[in-house]
């Protein structure tokens, strides 16, 4: 509103510009994506080619010195599956290139060569590598339960990031306070927790929280060259079997009498079974609790705490109060945007428990089934081909030899 | 069959584990030139809208930055040159003067310069504001409204979630056109925009 009129000088007195710097260029995206693209390549082929484990761990320093020290853990591609997700819901949402290199180069990285990106380009991983000094076996049982919690990381991210809610992966962002020297205190004893953690148990995040990783071991499962324990062939000497931190070595499985036909049949009627029964389980439980989920909405809690009463005097209204009484919307307005949001959190909310309930159901299901394997080797969706075993093998490469 | 199954290039196994990094990749690559079609339509960078923005304060601590990228930016064209500018000194002030104790700014980051009775011109030291928004508020009650909070592009990251963004009260940050990277409100919208 104009209060005052703008004064007429006499004095000569030019007005100055109001100053609108332009964006920064965007060749330091550019950068990041170019730096990204070397690191993978030049890590892909120490790890395949070389099979040097000082070279990863050397590039691991150089990942976290760059994408985390300098370029503060921004863009990641962990918080990129977020971004992808909204732009695939919200028509209006338009991402930076950037975002979609981040997200998808790993991936193809993956599906070519393996989690090479977790070996050493990844920030988070890299931290969590330098401290893994004492790692101990968690054993199977555990390792499946806990390796659980990345699939509901994942579904609620994206359950979340597509109903325009948050985005938690990067709210809840561990390492990123400790990149910026910012941390809340929170964050910084959660980030503090997983690395004095992470000394015993070899990267807690990448194995029990990380989302992306979800999406690396799917994908890593389908890829091309991956690497392997023995450059040449397996003698079975069993020297390799407890190299690896994470747990990631399959070990031999001997699997010459095969088991009976009507058990295996048995084994199969009750997998067709239970794979279905856990995912509706898991849906509708999941649908239960779908208004408890839709509580992290910025507009189902204005709305919420619109339909609470006044409360008692001496109470300072919410700035998301004065935000929206400011903004002269109908109130009823605010609660049909949330009751539309609780219904898209009611479908969400199946899909997700359907999710997790079919994951849940086909790890047990692969528990079932017996696969015969005579040599060890890197499991492709879990190995993060650190290259850590690769040094506890005595075979030399044929070629080597004399 | 058994032929078959020996002779590497006709491998059932081999062909399915082909088949499936091939749709894999197919995959990948649609879902990127799905998004980037999008994206190459103009790129985005993040702004708060000054219409919406009730300056509760939150721009100058959840920035990433210390000080935040955040910013009172005076738009000069809509300015009223007061000698008694609510955006500089704090209500109930008694004596106009550049009195420490006078100054509503927290960090001294706005001068005020006499230009010619009665109008003074006032200029934000940017290194100086940490984005509070305490005279944006004060500007807008009792002035014209020609302080106001913006990102300022030469600063900020660009980060991937802008975590103003998603503590804001009045939802007011939002991406905008890279070819259009301020907003302001009032009057002197237009005038300004054009000038550049």
């Amino acid at each position: 509103m104009q209060r005052f009129p703008k004064p007429e000088f006499e004095s000569g007195y030019q007005q100055p510009d109001t100053l609108q710097p332009g964006a920064r260029a965007g060749l330091l995206a550019i950068m990041d994506v170019v730096v990204l693209t070397i690191t993978l390549a030049f890590i892909t082929w120490l790890v395949l080619k070389k099979r040097s484990r000082l070279g990863v761990f050397l590039t691991s320093v150089f990942s976290l010195a760059y994408f985390g020290f300098y370029r503060e853990g921004c863009v990641c591609s962990i918080g990129a599956i977020q971004n992808v997700t909204l732009a695939l819901f919200d028509n209006s949402y338009v991402i930076p290139l950037t975002v979609i290199a981040f997200f998808v180069i790993p991936l193809i990285f993956t599906l070519f060569f393996g989690r090479t990106f977790c070996a050493g380009v990844c920030p988070f991983g890299a931290i969590q590598d330098l401290v893994s000094f004492k790692p101990q076996k968690l054993g199977t049982r555990l390792n499946a339960v806990l390796g659980l919690i990345p699939y509901l990381y994942l579904g609620l991210a994206v359950l979340y990031a597509a109903t325009e809610t948050d985005f938690i992966i990067c709210r809840y962002d561990p390492f990123v306070g400790i990149f910026r020297f910012d941390a809340s205190f929170g964050m910084f004893l959660f980030a503090g927790i997983l690395l004095v953690s992470g000394i015993f148990i070899a990267r807690p995040y990448c194995r029990f929280l990380c989302p992306y990783g979800v999406l690396l071991n799917w994908i890593s499962r389908f890829s091309w060259r991956h690497i392997t324990i023995t450059p040449a062939k397996c003698i079975q000497c069993r020297l390799c079997e407890n190299s690896c931190p994470y747990d990631a070595i399959d070990m031999p499985v001997p699997g010459k009498n095969p088991e009976e036909r009507s058990i295996t049949l048995r084994k199969l009627i009750l997998i067709c079974i239970l794979v279905p029964f856990f995912a509706i389980l898991g849906g509708f439980t999941a649908s239960r609790l779908h208004e408890t989920l839709a509580g992290v909405n910025g507009k189902v809690q204005l709305a919420r705490a619109l339909l609470e009463p006044a409360s008692e005097t001496g109470v300072p209204e919410t700035f998301e109060i004065t935000a929206f009484k400011s903004s002269g919307k109908p109130v009823s307005q605010v609660y049909y945007e949330a009751s539309v949001i609780i219904r898209q959190f009611y479908i969400g909310s199946w899909i997700l428990g359907c999710f997790l309930g079919l994951v849940f159901g086909i790890i047990l299901a692969r528990r079932l089934i017996i696969t015969y394997q005579a040599d060890y080797t890197p499991n492709k969706g879990t190995c993060f081909s650190c290259t850590r075993c690769v040094d506890y093998c005595p075979v030399t490469p044929e070629e080597i030899k004399p | 069959m058994d032929k078959q199954e020996n002779d590497p290039k006709i491998n059932r196994r081999r062909f399915l584990a082909t088949g499936a990094r091939a749709s894999v990749l197919v995959g990948i690559g649609g879902v990127a030139a799905l998004l980037a079609k999008k994206t190459i339509a103009g790129q985005t960078v993040w702004q708060l809208d000054p219409a919406k923005c009730i300056q509760c304060g939150r721009c100058a601590t959840n920035c990433v930055l210390t000080p935040s990228a955040v910013k009172c930016v005076h738009v000069y064209a809509m300015c009223g040159y007061c000698d008694l500018c609510g955006g500089y000194f704090k209500p109930e002030t008694k004596t106009l003067t550049t009195g420490a104790e006078n100054q509503l700014c927290p960090t001294n980051a706005i001068k005020r310069k006499f230009i010619e009775d009665p109008f003074f011109e006032y200029t934000i030291d940017e290194p100086l504001c940490i984005g509070c928004g305490k005279c944006v508020k004060g500007c807008g009650a009792f002035g014209n409204g020609s302080l106001q909070l913006q990102i300022r592009h030469n600063i900020c990251v660009h980060c991937n979630e802008c975590s103003i963004a998603r503590n804001c009260p009045a939802d007011a940050f939002s991406r905008v056109p890279a070819s259009q990277p301020y907003l302001f409100k009032g009057f002197g919208q237009e005038e300004e925009n054009t000038k550049k």
